[in-house]
């Protein structure tokens, strides 16, 4: 059995009713479990010694708007001593996207998080430090969100290069 | 091809005051540290041994605002950053020129979006704008000439 | 003139990053601000200090934040790869290359060897790049200013091969999915032989000045300290983690591009401290120009570009002759091809760490999420716990020796 198997019948067997789908893609394992149990999980992964996922690869939020639920965020545990690793998912509501955070489990999930709720408005419960990350602590929004415009610029060009230039401001000195 | 051609025989050189303070400014003209993105890295480059600014009178590159003259905008400048790069502008003391270096300083460039002020003559005045992604070396230092040529034709009461 | 408005942040807001000392005005706090020579960036750092000891090293990153990212998903696969480029600004083909494999992975499109080949040498080449700026700036940050004339001058060799095969000395865009742009010129292969032969030399020379010199051991030996476990924790990744001893390296443990089959070490180091870091990246310079020798050793005439017409354009001689080429030239060039709905994660060895590539596909041709999970961001999260304690002067040696790079960390 590889180590990925063993992983998800251990947690079938711990968490019954935890799993909620199994992807294979591409070579690659997705497990969607159910987000109150997210924690509990992760404390498993990483103090079972027979899994032994130490560390966290990566943490990235995905918006499906206008699907429902609307938010995802996929975690990447991996085991460096057997070198296996597999993407555990969760899905979150778009009114409210809260979720545990897994900081107490894994230390590096701590900005990777924050970066979470600038970007999409993802809210960690029980997170040390919850603040924006990236963009300047008053703005409103979250930019990564699909309803979020991108701010695009209308280019000039030569035929619309004086009417733009009248309109946009330039610094005077 | 300096002064010396001008002498003559008498040792006497004749000019007005404004080309001689124009001379000066070219010829030492100290630009401020303010690399942020790739543009830095080229603006390294130009510094170092093989594309050599310190030719002009630029190796002395300081970081402190009220000890230079020239700030190359090099990078792209986001909207945390800008009320930090006007603060920067307002410390530096009288004379002072603004190169904005590369794409993104001069028009964003690539990044048109939510993140990036939409070139950075929208929060300081610029002097030359170099374009380039990033600009090679010698078109940054085509750029430093213009300013030059620039700074030649300046009257004495722009400053004043 | 846009709004530039200043934030007036109080301390109450940030009370919880600083002690209780601070309050009482016993430690003093300094900000580190944005414009530094020393921070290798825009990083902002919030200091308190009691004297010249740090007590605590708040980081405040974002200045250079350019929605990549969300910039992507607006465009079609090939016209976001533009964007990667400018990401790692010192890691160019390698972000490139991260993104097209995942491309790859995703759409499932095989590329053929002699694109593998010259894979491996433009990464490599731009690995020996990235190191020799870390080098030249930790070098001046530590006062040792030679350091800075001498690894330009390297690399303006580097950057003239880029030219020669791309045309682009920094922003190349070389790599493309499905393959790379195109054949090398018949220069190239002569000039990183040259290469080859001409840097071990410099390599030595550095090692010269610096490796035994009492003064920079002074200044990087035990500081700086980052701890095996902590470093595992933090999500520490590539250089930063081999000088604390953890093997890992991405190329040996999910192999890309061929990697399985070249012969190289994965350097290791104990001390844990700046010393540590700088004897791993030393000693990579070499693994570096090893592995390209042996790719110059296996480059063979062939096609640099995939052949699946569904993913690569045809070559311009074929649009007068065959109708399909013109109608898959016209569709890729104006829509760009689909990828499937599914998600892939691919990550390759920077000069930095593990640089990650989180695809999400929705069946169309533009990106439902593009997300990079870059190693600066990771390995700066450690460093409140290598300042902490030691003198500023020692925080400017650790900020050097992680070799972070704002774009990376904001992208």
């Amino acid at each position: 059995m590889s180590h990925i198997e063993k992983t998800i019948a251990t947690i079938q067997s711990a968490f019954p009713g935890a799993i909620q789908e199994v992807i294979e893609f591409r070579g690659e394992t997705t497990v969607v479990i159910a987000s109150d149990l997210l924690v509990d999980v992760c404390r498993r992964l990483r103090d079972d010694a027979e899994l032994d996922y130490n560390v966290l690869a990566d943490l990235a939020a995905v918006d499906y708007w206008p699907a429902e639920p609307r938010f995802a965020i996929s975690y990447l545990p991996y085991a460096m001593q057997r070198n296996a690793r597999f993407r555990l998912k969760v899905f979150l509501p778009g009114k409210t996207p809260n979720a545990e955070t897994v900081s107490t489990v894994w230390p590096s999930a701590n900005w990777q998080e924050r970066e979470a709720y600038d970007m999409m408005g993802i809210k960690f419960n029980g997170h040390p430090d919850m603040r924006r990350i990236l963009m300047p602590a008053d703005w409103e929004g979250h930019p990564h969100r699909k309803d979020y415009p991108l701010g695009y610029e209308e280019v000039q060009f030569s035929f619309n290069i004086e009417e733009i230039d009248k309109r946009k401001k330039y610094a005077k000195s | 091809m300096g002064l010396e051609q001008k002498l003559g025989n008498m040792g006497i050189a004749t000019m007005t005051l404004e080309q001689a303070v124009n001379w000066g400014r070219t010829r030492a003209m100290w630009p401020m540290l303010f690399g942020l993105a790739c543009c830095a890295i080229e603006m390294i480059a130009t510094q170092a041994a093989t594309y050599d600014v310190s030719r002009f009178g630029m190796e002395l590159m300081r970081p402190s605002p009220r000890q230079s003259d020239l700030m190359i905008v090099a990078g792209r400048v986001s909207r945390k950053m800008a009320p930090v790069l006007r603060r920067l502008y307002d410390q530096m003391p009288d004379p002072k020129w603004v190169v904005s270096m590369g794409d993104c300083a001069s028009c964003t460039g690539v990044f048109n979006n939510y993140a990036l002020v939409q070139g950075v003559d929208e929060v300081v005045p610029v002097d030359v704008y170099v374009a380039g992604c990033p600009p090679r070396p010698e078109a940054l230092i085509d750029g430093l000439m213009k300013l030059h040529e620039k700074v030649k034709r300046e009257k004495i009461t722009d400053w004043a | 003139m846009t709004q530039v408005h200043e934030l007036e942040a109080t301390v109450d807001e940030l009370k919880h990053l600083f002690s209780e000392r601070a309050e009482a005005g016993e430690t003093t706090l300094l900000n580190l601000g944005p414009q530094h020579p020393s921070t290798h960036g825009v990083l902002r750092l919030m200091l308190e200090l009691d004297g010249e000891e740090v007590v605590r090293c708040v980081p405040d990153i974002g200045f250079l934040h350019t929605g990549i990212e969300k910039n992507m998903e607006a465009k079609t696969y090939l016209k976001a790869l533009v964007m990667t480029d400018r990401m790692d600004y010192l890691n160019n083909m390698g972000n490139n290359l991260t993104y097209c494999l995942a491309i790859e992975k995703l759409v499932d499109v095989e590329v053929p060897e002699r694109a593998q080949v010259l894979r491996v040498i433009c990464a490599e080449l731009q690995r020996i790049a990235s190191h020799l700026v870390w080098l030249g700036t930790s070098g001046i940050d530590l006062n040792a200013s030679s350091m800075l004339l001498y690894c330009f001058r390297e690399r303006e060799h580097i950057l003239d091969m880029f030219e020669m095969i791309s045309g682009q000395r920094m922003m190349t865009s070389y790599i493309r999915p499905g393959g790379v742009w195109r054949d090398v010129p018949a220069g190239f292969v002569p000039a990183v032989k040259d290469f080859l032969a001409y840097m071990p030399a410099k390599l030595d020379d550095y090692e010269r000045l610096l490796t035994k010199n009492p003064l920079f051991l002074g200044r990087t030996v035990d500081v700086g300290i980052l701890e095996p476990d902590y470093a595992l924790a933090i999500g520490a990744t590539g250089g930063t983690l081999r000088g604390s001893g953890i093997n890992y390296d991405v190329r040996r443990a999910m192999p890309y591009s061929g990697y399985a089959n070249y012969d190289f070490d994965v350097p290791l180091e104990d001390g844990c401290d700046v010393y540590a870091r700088y004897r791993v990246r030393m000693r990579e310079f070499r693994e570096s120009l090893k592995i390209i020798e042996q790719a110059i050793g296996r480059l063979k005439p062939g096609p640099v570009m995939t052949e699946d017409r569904k993913v690569a354009p045809p070559p311009r001689s074929e649009l007068s002759q065959s109708m399909e080429a013109l109608i898959h030239h016209f569709k890729l060039w104006t829509e760009g091809f689909s990828a499937p709905d599914g998600e892939v994660y691919l990550a390759t060895e920077s000069p930095r760490g593990e640089l990650g590539c989180y695809l999400v596909g929705d069946g169309g041709p533009k990106p439902r999420r593009v997300h990079f999970r870059t190693p600066s961001f990771l390995n700066l999260q450690a460093l409140p716990h290598l300042g902490e304690g030691y003198f500023v002067a020692d925080l400017v040696a650790s900020i050097g020796s992680i070799d972070i790079v704002l774009g990376d960390i904001d992208r």
